[in-house]
């Protein structure tokens, strides 16, 4: 992994979980903001798959067990479409609560990826 | 958590309305009707939400743990793919019993959020009594610290939520037709 693009992602997972749970707190169901921030998640996560492929044949393999980082990367790359679906299913401020939640979980799982990798 | 004041009452439809102390409560913004059957059922599907990821944290790092390394610990990973499971059963049972009637289902999230309670409880305890079996790393290690503790306030929460939810009527803010008879 690259560093400074694992603390970018743990940044914008932060910064997102703080959003949607103060639009839940609110009262507010989710909207473009909520909705965007969790998805822009998944963009930088779709581009960290990129990364890791590429990684070890630029001469940065991983540390840690490749199959475990890469068990993290997928399942936190798939939460945050699940959550946007949930979102669009379900309008109430509770969504924004379950975006808050996947947020969060997508910050962990990419320090644990940071960990993992050395 | 936020308090909610206000008596339920029973209207023809079987929903819920607050009396009153309605205006400054989370009414209108969700829906049209039942404060506290919104609040209850809102509750309900981020707890669900939150079990999906637990379930599949817990079961994917089982599933790794035992195909790479289950010679080192062979009953903590063990354990480890019972907490999986159980998360997964602990799911679909809030799932399929939020609905009252369904009560199978009910006591089927009741035995599992227990079993959940008392495997981090137990384990948590152990590994740090045992650490030479138990501390390997586990959901339920150090009372479930490896997931900011969400594996030891997880099921208090959903115990709260069945017996709230148990007490008041009708928490589905869209009743199926077909059990509308009840």
């Amino acid at each position: 992994m690259i560093l400074w693009y694992g603390i970018v992602i743990i940044a914008v997972g932060l910064i997102a979980a703080v959003l949607c749970f103060v639009a839940s707190a609110r009262k507010r169901g989710p909207n473009d903001y909520t909705l965007g921030a969790t998805l822009l998640g998944a963009l930088l996560l779709l581009v960290q798959i990129v990364i890791s492929a590429i990684a070890p044949a630029a001469g940065n393999p991983p540390e840690g067990d490749p199959l475990e980082f890469w068990m993290y990367l997928i399942i936190a790359f798939l939460l945050p479409p699940g959550a946007a679906f949930w979102a669009l299913v379900d309008r109430t401020r509770w969504a924004n609560l379950v975006l808050a939640v996947v947020n969060l979980s997508v910050a962990v799982m990419t320090y644990r990826m940071l960990v993992i990798w050395g | 958590m936020e308090q909610i004041c206000g008596a339920p009452v029973q209207r023809g439809g079987g929903r819920l309305e607050l009396v009153s102390d309605s205006r400054n409560r989370d009414v209108a913004v969700d829906g049209d009707s039942g404060a506290v059957g919104e609040w209850l059922s809102g509750v309900g599907s981020v707890l669900i939400a939150v079990y999906i990821i637990l379930a599949i944290a817990a079961t994917a790092r089982s599933v790794f743990q035992i195909l790479t390394r289950f010679d080192e610990a062979p009953l903590a990973y063990t354990l480890s793919a019972v907490a999986g499971a159980v998360y997964i059963l602990a799911t679909v049972a809030l799932i399929m019993g939020r609905r009252r009637e369904r009560r199978v289902w009910r006591a089927l999230a009741w035995a599992a959020l227990s079993f959940e309670l008392a495997g981090v409880l137990t384990v948590g305890t152990l590994s740090l009594t045992h650490p030479e079996i138990f501390g390997h790393e586990t959901v339920w290690s150090l009372y479930g610290a490896g997931y900011i503790w969400v594996p030891l306030v997880l099921p208090v929460l959903g115990m709260l939520w069945l017996r709230r939810e148990g007490t008041t009527e009708d928490p589905e803010p869209t009743p199926d037709p077909n059990e509308s008879l009840y």
